[in-house]
């Protein structure tokens, strides 16, 4: 009998939506056009590139040209942190993020300091929302940019980005958000949100890996990372990647279409997961639960044991998931966003991220809850922190 | 990333668990690392009788907790006190690279268990 398989890692990645890869296949081949390209050729390829281009702009309320595609969510980060950074002449500046941000923003940031920039890392509550107070205070002057995630990767907590923004635009600092988790799993509207830069990451939402956007609001200064000829506003230079931005286009549009049916769909999904781990194992908890949270995304701690055990007893039962455990990361630290929440070291070392997708079901969910029972024991029953049986 | 003997050690651990009455204990690790290892053992006439880990850590954590107890059981303390942690990779199969640091505590717990017997008999360690 062929086993069972389950895939509930959709925040790392996702598969490409049907729909987007038949929207993509004729871009390789019969619409093979260059974009820059003046005869019919490169002009339907530009048409179709324009048409993505309209398409993520109508997911998250900006016009067409204020999105510029890039090569995934790690380059809009960076294209939106230093390149907004190196458009002035200045060469120090105060930079605000949070202590819970992806490393694609972290790493970022921590190399803008080594480069002369200062930074200030805003703290979250046990909850994983965001410290405002700190936020207020650390404001000063000399503060070009803060960087604050939409969503957060690992949790699924969702910041007062409303909030957030206010406070920003009050004191003239351009804000930035990594809505690589966020977009397409819940409305987003830069316009009322205030957002200045915005990065999206297409192989999250059902787009191919390697392709993902910058909303950049008009007027907003950048420099580009890559120079060249006059791509993408000049903001990113090179031959589009002409079947991945329809791809990205395509899921983008699903996305938009599907969102508040996908929205109930996958927290119905996510409650029923959540709440039958809860019943069916002791001494465990999730993490952010206080918080507002993406509907796709549950964060649970497992005591006593260490989440890469739960993650490959998972995998031999055909279940993907993911853990924040030092030991999987290869780190050897434990997750930095449950450590700014605040969570015990042995707990959050035994936490495990369970997110959904478009293809996960009932059957799936009621498969994780009766396996995991049987393994939470048989590790439990090797570990030196748990109580003694009997 | 991992050999087929530490998934096979992973999966199906030898020697989980604690005996009654040990003759030495020894527990090393930290949480912030990850793992945390004890062993306690059983000795007749200066040989492992007897020995049961317990393990909170990864998949190279409990694998060679469990390998460890597998070289050791039958061996006099001396032969046991010459196993190195590189020893117990190498007997896996290797280990990956990241995993050597925190992961592999299983030579040191035992030997802070020998430690322990002999405090226990003798009121210090070996040699001293």
């Amino acid at each position: 009998m062929k086993k069972k398989r389950v895939y509930m890692d959709y925040n790392a990645t996702s598969p490409v939506l049907p729909e987007v890869l038949d929207a993509m296949i004729p871009f390789f081949t019969d619409v093979c056009g260059n974009p820059s390209s003046a005869h019919r050729y490169g002009r339907e390829a530009r048409e179709a590139v324009d048409q993505a281009r309209e398409r993520v702009g109508l997911l998250l309320n900006a016009n067409m040209d204020e999105i510029v595609f890039t090569g995934g969510g790690s380059e809009s980060d960076n294209l939106a942190l230093k390149g907004h950074l190196f458009s002035t002449k200045e060469t120090s500046h105060h930079i605000i993020t949070s202590a819970v941000e992806h490393h694609a923003v972290i790493n970022t940031v921590d190399w803008l300091e080594e480069v002369g920039h200062d930074v200030d890392y805003i703290g979250v509550g046990e909850n994983g929302a965001l410290d405002i107070d700190e936020l207020e205070e650390a404001i000063c002057e000399n503060t070009k940019i803060a960087s604050f995630m939409y969503a957060n990767n690992e949790t699924g907590v969702i910041f007062d980005i409303p909030r957030i923004s206010s406070i920003l635009k009050k004191n003239n600092i351009v804000f930035h958000t990594d809505a690589v988790q966020a977009t397409g799993k819940i409305p987003i509207d830069v316009q009322k949100d205030g957002i200045d830069l915005l990065s999206v990451s297409g192989h999250k939402m059902g787009a191919p890996k390697g392709i993902g956007a910058l909303y950049i609001r008009k007027g907003i200064r950048l420099m580009p990372l890559i120079h060249g000829g006059s791509h993408e506003f000049g903001m990113r230079a090179g031959t589009e990647n002409v079947p991945s931005i329809v791809g990205m286009g395509m899921a983008a549009e699903l996305s938009r279409k599907r969102l508040a049916e996908e929205t109930d769909r996958l927290t119905r999904l996510r409650d029923r997961l959540e709440s039958g781990i809860l019943n069916a194992v002791p001494d465990v908890s999730v993490n952010g639960k206080g918080a507002p949270r993406l509907p796709n995304t549950t964060n649970i701690s497992f005591h006593y044991i260490e989440g890469e055990g739960m993650l490959l007893g998972l995998d031999l039962e055909g279940v993907a998931v993911s853990s924040g455990s030092a030991c999987t990361t290869g780190t050897l630290k434990t997750s930095h966003v449950l450590s700014a929440m605040n969570i015990d070291a042995v707990i959050a070392q035994g936490s495990i991220r369970f997110s959904l997708g478009p293809d996960s079901t009932d059957d799936d969910v009621d498969y994780v809850i009766s396996k995991i029972p049987e393994i939470v024991e048989r590790l439990r029953a090797m570990s030196p922190l748990a109580p003694r049986k009997g | 990333m991992y050999t087929e003997k530490v998934i096979e050690h992973f999966h199906n651990p030898k020697n989980v668990g604690e005996l009654d009455n040990p003759d030495g204990t020894g527990e090393i690790g930290n949480a912030a690392c990850g793992d945390i290892m004890r062993i306690t053992i059983h000795v007749i006439d200066g040989v492992i009788s007897d020995i049961k880990f317990k393990t909170f850590g990864c998949a190279a954590a409990i694998a060679t907790s469990s390998m460890i107890t597998e070289m050791v059981k039958g061996k006099s303390l001396d032969e046991a006190l010459k196993i190195t942690n590189r020893d117990v990779a190498e007997e896996l199969g290797g280990l990956p690279k990241q995993k050597m640091h925190c992961s592999n505590l299983a030579a040191d717990t035992l030997k802070a268990a020998i430690e322990n017997y002999h405090e226990r008999t003798n009121g210090k360690g070996p040699g001293s």
